[in-house]
């Protein structure tokens, strides 16, 4: 098998509490081809916010800890990674979007310098090369040079996020880690920010990481796809095969929930229940309280996903048709 | 708004003054003056004029002639008075806030860095304890402690090098207290914005973050509060200048106050209400430095100004 460009193996992410351990990440398994994009699903507080500030080691610590598992970044695992290392890679081949473009960018320095101050960080260039390398990159995501002096505040919120990825991408990283990054945009503009971003992920040969909760732009955008639920990965497959034969009753229940424009109008139909509390997740599978399909061996121990077919896995063996 | 503030806080004084019981013209008269002289001195002072006319007399002579009037003691200019005092003052007020700025910022943003640590808690601690502490009291303790047991320090006057150091660490202790806890708190909320996880994203050092991310964006209640302390300040340490024989204007209008000198009383509380009043306008200024949102809005404010003198 080729090498994955990020592989991360068994991760587990605990936020520690004076009152025990809150499980964001439970032995989380994921893996990334070099160029391709992969979509990350889940609710909110799944845990993949906290997956990809781990992958960045930003995650706040204390509390946050990783317990156990590896984060392998070409082949290098970025857990054993010192602070000094880590800064490099930080922005230079590993970039980060997050979610709200409105608080992302600092309110007192010119976009100009905010942009330069990634590429003077990665690439030595010079302050006066820094800044003419970062107009480059203005004009690429779409703004006009004249505007490079303003500060953020004279930007509207799809332009901020213009601005966001022309810093993430400025050195040409080799993973981009988008935190639902079109979240707090209109969607006309969120149509726009997506387009951007895989013409300039082509440009720059970037591999992307897109955390969303949004299975449109999932479908749209990304190669495969994985489904994540109270901290594990509970489907992983080719977004294609995902959408067209979606085996866990968590990724079922979740397309079931999106509104169909030919359904009529009845209610909603939801997956009954809450996600559970991190702090007390249940024993077994964890989606089992919430399942329709479960069985009682599904409150006892943990399965590792099962491959369902070419490079498709799901951790319900009930769905697998009986194959414990 | 200097104007408006200076003719309110006029109006206040005078009416107080105006109400406490006693003769102006007795007391510059002394006990052994004839009723006769008495009566002569206050028609003369104008002192029997309705109120609307005295406050008048004195709003015309404060503004339009800068005469703020004799002190009723010395016979002198209350403006040459306070003149005399306010180098005085004003070097106290100085040195004090750039000791509580140099000592108190740094401080507070190592305080915000290392929260809930042990340093971060002794800070808090310390910080709780200084502003607690009645400045003539911690004056009192420096004197006995720097002055007298160890004689490392001269205890009065405010001449030498040496001379000034007690008074600032005197007025400057409670103002660096607020100085460190305002830091502190305006760098905490600074520090869990998502322009502090991008500029970590980047890859960018912790230091530079600190001083450049966070602390550009931490400094506007920072000034603010730095500003409130140096009008004060300005406004004379009543009580620091007393306890070490300091002759600044709060000095002054102690004095005047026991003497009931009306005159140099009202004198010092204009002259403290301007003095803050021009540092306010200084603080505004310095805002547009540290946040170019606010310089937008002047500049937005100028222009529609602009447009509405143009109709």
């Amino acid at each position: 098998m080729e090498e994955a460009l990020l592989d991360i193996q068994d991760l587990v992410i605990h936020y520690e509490k004076r009152n025990g351990a809150v499980r964001a990440v439970e032995g989380l398994n994921l893996r990334l081809k070099r160029g391709e994009t992969l979509g990350f699903v889940g609710e909110t507080g799944a845990g993949k916010t906290t997956t990809a500030l781990g992958i960045m080691r930003l995650l706040p610590v204390p509390p946050g800890r990783v317990v156990s598992g590896k984060i392998l970044f070409n082949g290098e695992n970025l857990l054993d990674k010192g602070e000094e290392e880590m800064r490099s890679i930080r922005g230079g081949k590993i970039a980060m979007i997050f979610q709200d473009p409105m608080t992302s960018l600092n309110p007192v320095i010119t976009i100009d310098e905010q942009i330069a101050e990634m590429i003077a960080l990665h690439s030595g260039l010079s302050h006066r090369d820094s800044i003419s390398r970062a107009l480059e990159m203005l004009e690429l995501v779409g703004i006009r040079r004249e505007r490079a002096g303003d500060y953020p505040h004279q930007f509207s919120g799809g332009m901020k996020q213009r601005v966001v990825i022309a810093i993430a991408l400025a050195c040409s990283p080799e993973l981009l880690i988008a935190d639902e990054p079109t979240t707090a945009l209109d969607v006309t503009i969120q149509a726009q920010v997506l387009g951007l971003m895989k013409d300039l992920r082509r440009q720059f040969s970037t591999s992307l990481l897109l955390v969303t909760h949004d299975l449109g732009i999932v479908a749209e955008s990304c190669d495969d796809t994985a489904i994540m639920y109270a901290g594990r990965i509970v489907e992983y497959a080719p977004t294609a095969e995902l959408f067209g034969n979606p085996l866990h009753p968590y990724t079922r229940g979740l397309f079931n929930s999106i509104p169909k424009i030919t359904g009529g109008k009845g209610d909603l139909m939801t997956i009954p229940g809450l996600t559970p509390d991190p702090s007390n997740l249940p024993p077994g599978c964890p989606f089992h309280p919430r399942c329709g399909l479960a069985v009682p061996e599904c409150s006892s121990g943990i399965r590792a996903p099962l491959e369902a077919g070419e490079g498709h896995y799901s951790a319900c063996p009930v769905t697998l048709g009986g194959r414990r | 708004m200097l104007i408006p503030v200076l003719v309110g806080v006029a109006f206040v004084i005078f009416l107080l003054l105006y109400l406490t019981p006693g003769d102006p013209a007795r007391i510059i008269l002394g006990t052994q003056a004839t009723p006769e002289t008495v009566r002569a001195l206050r028609t003369e002072m104008g002192l029997d004029d309705p109120f609307v006319a005295q406050f008048g007399r004195y709003l015309y002579n404060v503004f339009l002639r800068g005469d703020l009037g004799r002190t009723y003691v010395t016979r002198a200019p209350v403006t040459r008075e306070i003149m005399a005092a306010f180098p005085q003052t004003l070097k106290l007020a100085f040195w004090s806030i750039l000791l509580l700025t140099v000592v108190g910022v740094p401080v507070g943003i190592i305080s915000a860095i290392k929260q809930y640590s042990l340093l971060d808690n002794t800070v808090m601690l310390l910080a709780m304890i200084a502003t607690a502490m009645p400045v003539f009291w911690l004056g009192l303790l420096l004197i006995l402690f720097f002055s007298v047991h160890l004689g490392w320090f001269p205890s009065s006057g405010f001449d030498t090098p040496m001379s000034m150091v007690l008074p600032c660490v005197a007025v400057a202790m409670p103002s660096m207290a607020v100085v460190v806890r305002m830091t502190r708190s305006s760098m905490l909320e600074v520090i869990k914005q998502d322009y502090i996880k991008m500029a970590r994203a980047k890859g960018q050092k912790e230091s530079v973050i600190i001083r450049r991310h966070a602390l550009l964006n931490a400094l506007i209640p920072i000034i603010t509060i730095i500003g409130l302390q140096f009008g004060v300040a300005l406004g004379g340490a009543v009580l620091t200048e007393s306890v070490f024989s300091i002759h600044g204007v709060g000095r002054l209008m102690v004095d005047g106050i026991k003497m009931r000198d009306y005159p140099l009383v009202q004198g010092g509380v204009m002259y403290t209400a301007f003095a803050f009043s021009v540092v306010n306008l200084f603080v505004d200024i310095l805002y547009a430095y540290a946040d170019p949102r606010i310089k937008a809005q002047y500049r937005r404010a100028g222009r529609r100004k602009m447009v509405t003198i143009r109709k």
